[in-house]
């Protein structure tokens, strides 16, 4: 074999093994899904939505405390964390060098990883502990701060992206720099910046560590900001680590539900990025 | 100017505050395991005992079991996610790119608790057929000893590999895309194959794809519903890949709203301390190698959503 | 406001009526004394001196790199907005230096109007973009009042008949001609003394460009007007006044039949006749 073909061949099978990294990658996605929605299908009804989990071991009920519990709590979450995000955003695109905006800059990133654990055991200290009880509020600080960072490094990166002389066009007709920013440089990355808040809602839809010790859980409806709550994610967590197969019927469909508004988020997103992009140009 | 002071001032004093999020959990962690720090010291890190009955806390296992669950994530998953970063930027025809991507973001954005639903009922089960299935001989070795339990090591290993792979292969595509076409027109001139123009390409960002490695890494340790699905919680320090075991994030989970008297309770918070520092270093690591890399050629797309989304 | 009906601008070969018109003015509007501007270290501006008289179009010409473009920028204080800028000298309109400390630059703003090479509408309506300045300096005290301002802006930029059925459209929508004659409409509407132009027509096909060229040949009776251009052709069909510039520095400023037809300076003759540039 000639030191040539050796070449080729050695390439030959690289690609190969480049494809078939991304078959392998593919196969456990395909598994998830299909038995995400073979599983979740069954158990999927209105029910689910509509009723109130039944006490241990009895069949029926439905999950509707939890579906409930997250919509409080990502609505909670939003709450401070955009304004607290979106205005870091615009500090850090609009002072871009000054050493401020350096060091928000990588505290947003260190935040971003920061295992949510870990943000769990900073919200039980803070929201917690000091009134001895858990209560949807925890949940809702803890899920804030994990939603922070993600919609500050998206504003930002998306304010960066909107074109100078916009700007310009606004300070020559006599607006202040405040101004130019929240009336024109701002609305010109809207469509950005609240595709990144909807990509954050979802990811911190899916999180269940940090409410394990701060929303903790709630057999009951409740709706009530300083008690427990449930979620969708925690409720998934007992009823899979249960022993009755009901429960776990209920998990699958919970997930699938889960998935499916991760799913429509993501696809929405990439809608409006698109979109934005055809209009631009 | 003054007015633009009053702009700058009341816009600035909410990006302080992401500093002093930062700073306050670096304290609050700190305050809230001090008696446990006191208690211990330097011990709790070196013991294995975790016997919260009796009073005594050995961290060793968690430690073990983080960084045991985590490598081996890494070892499986570094190759395959190279070899889907290397596809979709280099090697795929254009129409696939897209909904490759976006498959693989969508791999990216499944919750973790969902990942550990599968895994309880389709991983372990599958796992547990694997272990069964190991030859004899292989079993005398300690990496293999132990009853096949399925839940153990090995399934901990391999979901959060599964996990890691979209995130670590979409920051290597966006470092990939910093590498200027140049350095590979350079190698296909010279007579270059395929896979050895890439790979010159590979070592133009060896810095950053070793930061985009590094960062699947990182989210490698933090990771806590999947894995404490299929672990087992055995708070052991076992070679074994069968063995149960326990990681530091888990612990955390399982025991936290169980935990009795406040030494319990520090002890498992200067177990989410030192979480905090280690995932810290490491994300900084390779976030500044990542930085290092792009600095001659920034492109433009956010790597930050990238991860974001991951 | 008053409606301005368009005229055609003259042919160069201008006839004694003509420059009689084109020769009167009144008391000098802008006042440029001994003006340096530097990038950090390097100067871009060298020692400009010259008068602008009001309500006519002074035109800017020379080489790209010859700093017509930051010099008109320094009159409206838009290179402010460039981190590591330095201005030396005074530029006083109508007897008050712009660069004076303390002076609010807002309020300059106001009464110096800009149009920039590449539009740069707004992305809202087509109405937005021409209330968008009336609405931050609280110009109009109703919203019949405020209507009425933007139509009149828009039928002074001679965009009003194109776009009065469809205002509340996206202004990116429109062609890259009417985008330039909206942000016209958008400058005219805040009423400003002087407009500065930064090659307004550059980015446009013939026929837009000619519309530009009639429309600044005609606020001239409403506004003082400076414009930008590399294209000689262009000066001397609109303007009144031109100035050459090259490598920072004014080389001549006069009548604009006078620089095209006699010029004084040798470099100004070579660069008009082609010589470079």
């Amino acid at each position: 074999m000639t030191r040539d073909t050796m070449r080729r061949g050695i390439s030959a099978v690289f690609v190969a093994a480049c494809g078939a990294a991304v078959l392998v990658a593919l196969v456990p996605l395909a598994f998830i899904l299909v038995f995400l929605i073979k599983q979740g299908v069954q158990a999927l009804n209105m029910d689910l939505f509509t009723h109130m989990p039944k006490p241990a071991g009895e069949p029926g009920g439905g999950m509707r405390n939890a579906f409930v519990g997250t919509l409080i709590l990502t609505g909670l979450a939003s709450l401070f964390a955009v304004p607290i995000g979106v205005l870091s955003g615009v500090y850090m695109s609009e002072y871009r060098g000054t050493r401020l905006a350096v060091a928000v800059r990588f505290a947003a990133d260190t935040l971003n990883g920061v295992p949510s654990i870990v943000i769990g055991i900073f919200a039980y200290g803070i929201a917690v502990l000091p009134f001895r009880h858990f209560s949807a509020l925890a949940g809702g600080i803890a899920l804030g701060i994990m939603m922070i960072p993600i919609v500050a490094r998206t504003t930002e990166e998306l304010l960066l992206l909107v074109p100078e002389t916009m700007r310009e066009g606004a300070l020559a007709l006599g607006a202040t720099r405040a101004r130019a920013v929240f009336s024109v440089i701002v609305p010109a990355a809207l469509p950005g910046i609240v595709t990144g808040v909807v990509l954050a809602l979802a990811r911190i839809a899916g999180e269940t560590a940090p409410l394990l010790f701060t929303s903790f859980n709630n057999q009951f409806f409740s709706t009530n900001l300083r008690q427990p709550i449930a979620s969708t994610t925690v409720q998934i967590f007992n009823y899979a680590t249960s022993a009755f197969d009901d429960w776990h019927r209920q998990a699958w469909a919970a997930a699938l539900v889960l998935v499916m508004f991760v799913f429509v988020c993501s696809l929405a997103a990439r809608f409006v990025t698109a979109r934005v992009q055809r209009l631009r140009g | 100017m003054r007015r633009e002071l009053g702009f700058r001032v009341g816009i600035g004093a909410f990006a302080v505050l992401l500093l002093i999020l930062v700073a306050a959990i670096g304290v609050e962690l700190t305050r809230q395991s001090l008696l446990s720090i006191k208690e211990f010291g330097f011990r709790f890190w070196l013991t294995s005992t975790w016997d919260p009955v009796a009073g005594e806390f050995g961290a060793l296992p968690f430690i073990w079991g983080t960084l045991y669950s985590s490598i081996l994530a890494l070892v499986i998953s570094t190759p395959i996610a190279l070899g889907i970063a290397v596809f979709i930027s280099e090697l795929c025809p254009a129409r696939l790119r897209g909904p490759l991507t976006f498959l693989t973001e969508l791999l990216a954005a499944i919750p973790s608790i969902v990942y550990g639903l599968w895994g309880i009922f389709v991983l372990a089960p599958a796992v547990r057929a694997l272990e069964t299935s190991t030859p004899e001989a292989l079993r005398a070795l300690p990496l293999f000893s132990g009853p096949p339990l399925g839940n153990g090591m090995l399934a901990a290993g391999l979901i959060l590999a599964v996990m890691v792979i979209p995130f670590t292969s979409s920051v290597a595509r966006e470092v990939l895309k910093t590498v200027p076409p140049a350095q590979r027109e350079a190698a296909y001139a010279l007579g270059a194959t395929r896979f050895e123009a890439i790979r010159a390409a590979m070592f133009f960002a060896r810095t950053g794809i070793i930061g985009a490695v590094m960062l699947g890494f990182g989210r490698a340790l933090g990771e806590t519903m999947a894995v404490t699905m299929v672990i087992g919680n055995n708070p052991q320090v076992s070679l074994s890949l069968f063995a149960p075991q326990y990681t530091m994030a888990a612990v955390i989970a399982n025991e936290f709203t169980e935990a009795t008297g406040d030494l319990y309770l520090h002890a498992l918070t200067e177990i989410g301390l030192v979480l905090f520092i280690i995932t810290l270093v490491v994300n900084t690591a390779s976030r500044g190698l990542i930085w290092a890399m792009g600095r001659p050629a920034r492109s433009r797309k956010p790597v930050v959503v990238a991860e974001a989304a991951a | 406001m008053m409606a301005v009906t368009m005229v055609k601008p003259p042919t160069p070969s201008a006839t004694s009526e003509h420059q009689s018109a084109r020769t009167a003015v009144g008391p000098v509007k802008i006042d440029v004394q001994s003006l340096n501007f530097y990038y950090g270290a390097k100067r871009a501006l060298e020692d400009i001196s010259l008068h602008i008289y009001p309500n006519i179009v002074t035109a800017f010409i020379g080489p790209s790199g010859c700093g017509k473009s930051t010099f008109i920028r320094t009159l409206n204080r838009m290179n402010d907005v460039i981190p590591g800028t330095r201005v030396e000298g005074k530029v006083l309109i109508e007897d008050a230096d712009i660069y004076a400390s303390g002076l609010d630059v807002v309020k300059l703003r106001r009464r110096v109007g800009m149009v920039f090479q590449k539009s740069n509408p707004f992305p809202k309506s087509i109405f937005e973009n021409v209330a968008y300045g009336l609405r931050i300096n609280r110009m109009a005290k109703s919203r019949s009042e405020l209507a009425g301002r933007v139509e009149e802006s828009l039928k002074q930029a001679a965009l009003w008949t194109e776009v009065k059925d469809r205002l509340q459209e996206s202004a990116l929508a429109l062609s890259g001609g009417q985008q330039q004659r909206l942000c016209i409409a958008r400058a005219l509407a805040i009423e400003p003394d002087i407009l500065l132009m930064d090659e307004p027509a550059s980015a446009l096909d013939p026929i837009a460009t000619q519309r530009i060229e009639e429309l600044v040949y005609n606020l001239k009776r409403l506004y003082t007007v400076i414009i930008v251009t590399h294209n000689m052709q262009q000066a001397a069909r609109v303007s009144d006044y031109t100035a050459f510039f090259w490598l920072g520095k004014l080389v001549e400023y006069d009548r604009t039949d006078k620089i095209f037809t006699a010029p004084s300076e040798k470099l100004t003759e070579d660069y008009i006749t082609g010589r470079f540039g």
